[in-house]
């Protein structure tokens, strides 16, 4: 230390002791590269395997494309989930009828105002925004320091009253929304409709600008900070609760967009949410829950297991595969593909 | 006084811990809180930072009263705690954490982040080193270097060597000596009777959730009943 020591703390000055850090010198607290490699070699094992069994390379090529096309989206949908989960230690049961409610948004702003389907992004992100944001303020927010399951109660309630209210408003009819001039275009053999292309592009930039905003910008370290203490981010003078405000309010609005993109080409019923839930925490768990890069590598490879599953398991649901992998997974690694060992 | 607390009663729930306990801090001085496990100590600590609500009496930070404040209305006067599990961002880098320090800083004139980094040399070259993954040494140098990061008028510290080898309870000590030297007071809880009195100014000690003396620190160090309960005789 450069100055000179305070005479009374001189008497046993003690020889300089080089304390050894610890641990490891990390600076980077997402996948690491290793789990990454591994991850890419157990999908270029299964796409082999996939071709062989299904002997064409166009079929496998085909179950390739829609599977990361379809895992950009449940990417996106985990999203949501894990940031609130990370943040506020609140797994959201009604997230799957969250990308019902904006499913029924757009389908509302497409039919009722004439709008293009990504013009009703401008709707949905902002209003479910507002609504994920007064759904911690008032609900989730006298409860945090419940026990877990009574956040969840809270959670689960908000889904049924979600669904039911789109059942009274909008009847049981399936409906649908089209995106003007979607039609299916040939690469490489494989045909994909444009809409899931858009679809899995918004996708990735919204996952980037929402990691942007987490990593880049003040108001996100400040989530971070609440993630990883929320009394040390008191004793900065953050004010949690507002910042719990703010996380579910994105993660609503996360969950938003996916139930825009995915109202092209899915059809949009009160329980059309229900699967993806169930997707949304497999890859939520996959990725390590609360790790938002482990939800985007973790929403590609359930896309990518579901179709070559389906290849390697010609005749069983693609569920299936998903769900041996999710418990392989849980099996040998407990906190997640990407989630580190605390 | 910078800060005053007045007969102040407070606990957990229904377990009261501290039963009118009265102590001030005035600028630049550092006054230490010694007394054993149980005595209240971090309780006290807690209360002022508003971590804990007093029951009954008073919490006065620069002559107005802080009772009933959320603890980050209370941090953002100036009033900042560094509790004992340092309670750090750990998953984010040092720089991050030290950036989060600013968070209620308010354009409060104190230290700037050169500054922090002269006190504390080694946190300037692991700036992008994810906190958790430091030694318990330099994880109480960046609680401590975040803690300042908000220009403090007064700085609490709960037992800031714990954990720490003889030489960086030495460096966290002489960190406290240049932070008085800045006009800010320093509230130090410590075991380490000893070493915290050779520092204070003043100090109280607290015994079953009261103040059983008070006085200057080297008094106190001369004291036999001090002598006899917390320096080993």
């Amino acid at each position: 230390m450069a100055q000179s020591p305070a005479a009374s703390l001189t008497p046993s000055a003690p020889a300089p002791n080089a304390e050894a850090p610890a641990r490891p010198k990390r600076t980077y607290n997402g996948p690491s590269p290793r789990t990454l490699l591994v991850t890419l070699a157990m999908v270029v094992t299964a796409s082999v395997l996939a071709g062989v069994v299904s002997g064409s390379v166009t079929v496998l090529f085909q179950a390739l494309i829609t599977g990361l096309l379809t895992g950009g989206i449940y990417s996106l949908i985990a999203m949501g989930l894990t940031l609130v989960y990370g943040v506020l230690h609140i797994i959201n049961f009604a997230n799957g009828a969250m990308v019902a409610l904006s499913m029924f948004l757009t389908y509302a702003a497409v039919s009722g105002l004439g709008l293009h389907p990504y013009m009703a992004l401008l709707i949905t992100v902002p209003a479910m925004f507002v609504l994920g944001a007064a759904v911690q303020g008032t609900l989730l927010n006298p409860i945090m320091k419940a026990p877990i399951h009574t956040q969840l109660l809270v959670t689960i309630g908000l889904a049924l009253a979600i669904e039911n209210l789109l059942l009274m408003i909008f009847g049981p009819t399936p409906l649908s929304v089209e995106l003007p001039g979607d039609h299916g275009v040939s690469f490489l053999g494989a045909s994909v409709d444009l809409s899931r292309i858009y679809a899995f592009i918004g996708a990735l930039v919204l996952v980037a600008l929402l990691w942007l905003v987490l990593h880049k910008t003040r108001i996100g370290t400040a989530i971070r900070s609440v993630a990883a203490s929320p009394e040390g981010s008191r004793l900065v003078g953050i004010d949690v609760k507002l910042i719990y405000v703010l996380t579910f309010g994105l993660g609503a609005a996360a969950t938003a967009a996916a139930g825009t993109f995915v109202s092209t080409f899915t059809t949009i019923e009160p329980t059309a949410g229900s699967v993806f839930n169930l997707t949304a925490f497999v890859v939520v768990v996959l990725g390590g829950m609360g790790n938002v890069p482990g939800a985007l590598v973790g929403g590609l490879v359930v896309g990518l297991t579901e179709q070559l599953g389906g290849l390697i398991f010609p005749g069983q649901s693609p569920l299936l595969t998903v769900f041996v992998v999710f418990l392989i997974v849980l099996f040998a690694k407990p906190q997640g593909i990407f989630g580190r060992a605390s | 006084m910078l800060l005053e607390i007045d007969e102040v009663h407070s606990g957990y729930g229904r377990l009261e811990i501290l039963h009118g306990v009265s102590l001030s801090v005035g600028e630049g001085e550092v006054v230490a809180v010694i007394g054993a496990n149980g005595a209240g100590k971090s309780t006290a600590l807690k209360t002022i930072a508003g971590e804990l609500r007093p029951s009954k009496g008073e919490v006065r930070f620069a002559g107005k009263t802080a009772n009933g404040l959320g603890s980050h209305r209370i941090a953002k006067q100036g009033l900042t705690l560094v509790p004992e599990h340092r309670a750090l961002f750990g998953t984010l880098t040092v720089e991050d954490n030290l950036r989060m320090g600013a968070w209620g800083r308010r354009g409060r004139e104190g230290f700037t982040e050169a500054e922090i980094m002269e006190i504390f040399p080694i946190l300037g070259q692991r700036r992008t080193q994810i906190a958790e993954t430091m030694s318990g040494g330099q994880q109480q140098m960046v609680a401590i270097a975040r803690a300042l990061m908000s220009a403090p008028r007064l700085l609490m510290l709960d037992e800031p060597s714990t954990g720490l080898s003889p030489m960086l309870t030495w460096d966290v000590f002489h960190a406290v000596d240049s932070i008085r030297e800045r006009g800010v007071g320093v509230l130090i809880v410590e075991q380490n009777a000893r070493q915290v009195l050779d520092l204070a100014d003043r100090a109280y000690v607290l015994d079953s959730g009261s103040v059983a003396l008070e006085g200057e620190a080297t008094d106190l160090l001369g004291d036999s009943r001090v002598q006899d309960a917390y320096l080993g005789g």
